[in-house]
Formats: structure tokens, C-alpha cells, sequence
């Protein structure tokens, strides 16, 4: 660890121009660590970020003009592309939704595979920002071995619902596909699989890699009133350990049945709050989901027409509501007002990453260029659900 | 506490802010007088008791026309205490021909982009936002698409737009 220090002290020397004037610096929209097309306006002061003006809006598809004309059945696979890495998810987030407007009770059956795929797709999702994270901050090989993991989930989600990453699998009142035949025992293998390959790849190979740690710990930290006031959520807001988890904490679906832990960041290697504790979060957070995984296959009913509650007509009550769920990246909440016809009137989304980047101005300050990098990696954004 | 308990401590508080209450909606919220919203914040956020750290959400919709009124702007903030786990909505109607708001980003940091979105697409202008501009249209988009009476242009920029 002496040695890192140093290092990373040594390399924070101030490169200072004689008048200290301040230079503008652009990175994207086309760079590789912007995880899409997001344009930071770095204001520098030789190596040094004095301010960070972030411009979004370039993936902007309209998603809340669209749902003006859509019925909510017709909303749910607009919903998979807002956050295409964790779209069950969303899925999810916007069925729940619907259902508690309608007062509609879905199947048991329904509750536990739906708790199975949107575990699933947040390891898959997980194992991208991991993934991600290490490569953009030059480590290549960690970056394979997530994404041959993440296929695996993938194929799955193929046999399940045909489709590999937009699924429009989880409907108002029930789902569009059963598990086929003997889907149980390959996510059982799969979960016996992975689990070792945390322990014994990732985390030597990344997490505990002297660069990695060098370059994530005492970086961008947030503390646990800054998180709250700046309205992050999920593993951005429990990295600075605040225990703090909608599937636990207001609760909905059946996650009050399972046995399993909200994940925080301790300060492990850096500071509370930092870099390295926002990705340590979801890391653990994927041997939380192999847990709940197993105990939803274990206790799911194996009878049961996945579609017996799919009403003919969705068509909302007058009202209005706000729901949200935990996605990979934090709260996800759908505002939905209604006047009573088959349209919806308003459908807001309140996006997770939307709230977690508007920090990045606040955290960089006085960090190196590079580090920007590494906190970028680490808040987990995605692009499409930001812009919707 | 309860919603009939925090309205009850919120009259408390500020006698008048509170002009209606919806108890019975899906999420209830409560609709308060624009002028009375910055002293309200800072009791619902600051307040040991109400302890609302946390903002959701803050949408803006538009309300349309009816018999007896205009359209109309609205304004909702989401809030929840992470301390005390409860939950309120606070609203705040406007006249769309003034569709002038108090910003809460002073408040609550997270208010930022979410009022320069609610700006963006419905023309909610939110007085004392430290850096109102668009944030998903383009800088020069003309109108605020969310509007029930917007009309999509024809053009953008001499491109066709349909």
C-alpha cells in the first residue's frame, strides 16, 4: 500500500501554467470512457479539473412524448431501451407500476421468475460496469472475462424470451414466455459457476490489483449527505454506506421473502465513499443476487400459466402515482398520471443514472484528468436512460 | 408519520401554504401556493421532524383545458425521509401563460437537472435555478414538446423533420 501512495502522490503534482490560467478541455461525445455519448466540458487548470460542465440529451428518443400515445402494454418495450443493459429491470419497474394502479394481484409463479431474470440481468448488467471500469482505466483482460460471464446470461434470456437484450418479457399482470424445460438446473449450474469465478478470478485479477486500487481508492468521494441531497441511488449511494435498498426498504414484488444482505462500501482500501467502494458494491451486490436466485428457484411454484392474469385492456385508473424499484444503478421511478382512458396522460421517468451523474461536477474538482475516468467508470452510467 | 400527521405539522408550520389535500391518491400530495414553496422546502427538509432528504423525483405536466379553467402547468416534487421512511408529494400549480416557479435546486442539489428538464420540455420557468437552459433538446429547439397544444415543426435546421 506505501508504495501506491506514493505513487499516486507523486502524480498529483499540479502540472500550473506561471498565471495559472484555466484551459477548456472537451471529452466526447465520441470517447471511449464515456460509456456512450456523453460530452464533458473539463475546465483544467494544468492537470487539475477545476469545474466539469457535463452536456447530455444526444441519445434524446423522446420516450415520455411517445408514451403520450401509446397504451401501457404498448409502453413496455419502449421502457427496455432506456437502460438497455438491465432492460427486465425496467421492465419490472413500469409493470409494478401499472399493477398497483390497477390493484391487479399477479400469479406466484409470475413473482418468482421475475425475481430470477431481473437478479439475472443484474449480475449481467454488473458485470458490465465491472467490466468496464477496469478497461477504462487500461485493464483489458477483466473486461473478456466479465463479458463471457454476461453471455452466459444472455442465452439464457434468449431461450427464455427470444431475445438477447431488449425483452419486453415482463408484462402488465404476468410475463410473455415461461422457462422452457430444464431452464432451472442450467441458472443452478450457472450460479455454482460464477460464484467461484468471483472469488477466484475477478477479484485477484481486478478488484484487489494494486493499479486498479491505485487509481479507484480515495477518488471521487461522496459522502453520505452529499448522496442523499444530489439524489443518488443504488450502488453509487450505499458506496458511501449508507444501508439503503429499495427491494428491502420499500419493498415490492415478493423480495420481503428472501433471505439476503444490502451490500455497502466500508472504506476498504481508500476513503468511505470512494471510487473503488462504488464498484466493491456491486460485486458483493452480485453474490447477494446468486443468493436471492437461489432461493426464488427453489421456492418457485413449477404450475401455472405465466399469462392467466394478463388483463385483455390495460386501462389505468384516474390518479396518479409514484413507484420505484431497484435497478442496477438505483432508483428507477415511473410518475404516471391517468384520466381514466386507454392512454396514459404523463409518464415521468425518473431515471437512476440520470441522478447519479449530475454529482460528477461536485466530486471532480481538484481531480486529475485521469481520475475523471475512473469516476465516471464507477458511478455506472448508461446513456440511453439518461437521454430516454 | 403519517399523511394526516405531516399535513397536520406542516399547517403547524406554515399557516396557508397548504390550498388542497389528496389523501386518497396512489401517492398522496398535496397542493401548496406558489409563493409559499421556498419557505416550505426549507421546513420539509430541515425540519427534524418531516426530515425529508431526500427528493425523488420532480416532474412537470401539463394539464389541459377544462370547462371551468385553462390549461395549466404543474409541478410535483416527490419526497421521502429516509430517517422517518414517509413519503409526500408537493404541488404547485401555474398559469401557463406565467408559468413562473420557485426553484428548489437550492434545496436540494439533485433539483438542478430536473428542473432544466421540466423547463425543457414543458417551458416551466424555474425562478433562481442557478443555470436554466435546455438539457435534452438542442439549444435551439423552438417550443417545449411536452405541451398538449405543441405542434412538431416541420424542420429542424432546413432538415425534414417527419
Amino acid at each position: 500500500m506505501d508504495n501506491h501512495e506514493l505513487f499516486i502522490q507523486g502524480s498529483r503534482v499540479p502540472d500550473r501554467g506561471p498565471d495559472g490560467d484555466l484551459m477548456t478541455l472537451n471529452m466526447g461525445p465520441q470517447h471511449p470512457s464515456t460509456h456512450g455519448v456523453l460530452r464533458l466540458e473539463l475546465l483544467t487548470d494544468g492537470e487539475e479539473v477545476a469545474s466539469i460542465r457535463p452536456h447530455i440529451g444526444y441519445l434524446h428518443r423522446c420516450f415520455e412524448k411517445h408514451c403520450e400515445k401509446l397504451t401501457p402494454p404498448q409502453i413496455v418495450p419502449y421502457t427496455d431501451r432506456m437502460d438497455y443493459l438491465a432492460s427486465m429491470n425496467n421492465n419490472l419497474g413500469f409493470a409494478v407500476a401499472c399493477e398497483r394502479m390497477l390493484g391487479l394481484q399477479v400469479p406466484e409463479k409470475v413473482e418468482y421468475l421475475r425475481v430470477v431474470v431481473a437478479e439475472l440481468n443484474r449480475i449481467a448488467s454488473h458485470l458490465v460496469a465491472i467490466g468496464t471500469c477496469g478497461l477504462d482505466l487500461g485493464a483489458l483482460t477483466p473486461y473478456f472475462f466479465c463479458f463471457r460471464d454476461r453471455e452466459m446470461i444472455l442465452d439464457f434470456f434468449e431461450e427464455i424470451c427470444g431475445a438477447r437484450l431488449l425483452y419486453n418479457y415482463i408484462w402488465v399482470g404476468g410475463l410473455s414466455h415461461d422457462f422452457p424445460e430444464g431452464m432451472d438446473d442450467k441458472i443452478l449450474r450457472f450460479c455454482d459457476y460464477f460464484e467461484a469465478r468471483i472469488d477466484n478470478e475477478l477479484n485477484p485479477l481486478l478488484s484487489f490489483n494494486k493499479i486498479f486500487i491505485g487509481r479507484n481508492a480515495g477518488i471521487g468521494v461522496v459522502s453520505a449527505e452529499q448522496a442523499w441531497a444530489f439524489g443518488l441511488s443504488g450502488p453509487s449511494l450505499r458506496g458511501s454506506g449508507v444501508a439503503f435498498d429499495l427491494r428491502r426498504d420499500d419493498p415490492y414484488s415478493i423480495y420481503d421473502r428472501f433471505q439476503w444482505k444490502v451490500c455497502v462500501g466500508e472504506g476498504l482500501v481508500g476513503q468511505l465513499g470512494d471510487s473503488w467502494d462504488r464498484y466493491w458494491v456491486k460485486v458483493l451486490e452480485m453474490k447477494e443476487s446468486l443468493s436471492i436466485i437461489r432461493q426464488a428457484l427453489a421456492a418457485r411454484p413449477k404450475d401455472g400459466d405465466v399469462r392467466e392474469a394478463v388483463p385483455g385492456r390495460v386501462k389505468l385508473p384516474v390518479g396518479e402515482l409514484y413507484c420505484r424499484t431497484e435497478t442496477p444503478r438505483g432508483e428507477l421511478g415511473y410518475y404516471i398520471v391517468s384520466g381514466g382512458g386507454n392512454l396514459p396522460e404523463r409518464v415521468k421517468v425518473r431515471a437512476p443514472a440520470f441522478s447519479n451523474l449530475c454529482i460528477i461536477d461536485e466530486i471532480s474538482r481538484g481531480a486529475l484528468i485521469s481520475d475523471v475516468v475512473a469516476i465516471l467508470g464507477s458511478l455506472d452510467i448508461v446513456l440511453g436512460e439518461i437521454d430516454r | 408519520m403519517e399523511f394526516a400527521e405531516l399535513l397536520g405539522h406542516i399547517r403547524a408550520a406554515l399557516p396557508g401554504a397548504v390550498l388542497e389535500e389528496h389523501p386518497e391518491a396512489f401517492s398522496p400530495w398535496i397542493l401548496v401556493a406558489r409563493a409559499q414553496l421556498p419557505a416550505l422546502a426549507l421546513l420539509l427538509r430541515d425540519d427534524p421532524a418531516l426530515d425529508f432528504a431526500q427528493l425523488m423525483c420532480l416532474s412537470g405536466t401539463h394539464l389541459p383545458a377544462s370547462a371551468s379553467e385553462s390549461d395549466r402547468l404543474a409541478s410535483i416534487f416527490h419526497l421521502f425521509s429516509p430517517r422517518h421512511r414517509h413519503k409526500l408529494g408537493v404541488k404547485v400549480v401555474l398559469d401557463s401563460a406565467d408559468p413562473a416557479c420557485p426553484s428548489v435546486a437550492g434545496v436540494w442539489p439533485t433539483a438542478d437537472w430536473h428542473e432544466r428538464e421540466a423547463y425543457d420540455l414543458l417551458g416551466i420557468v424555474y425562478e433562481g435555478h442557478p443555470d436554466l437552459r435546455r438539457i435534452l433538446c438542442p439549444d435551439d429547439w423552438e417550443g417545449h414538446p411536452l405541451r398538449k397544444d405543441y405542434v412538431t415543426p416541420a424542420t429542424y435546421n432546413g432538415m425534414p423533420l417527419d
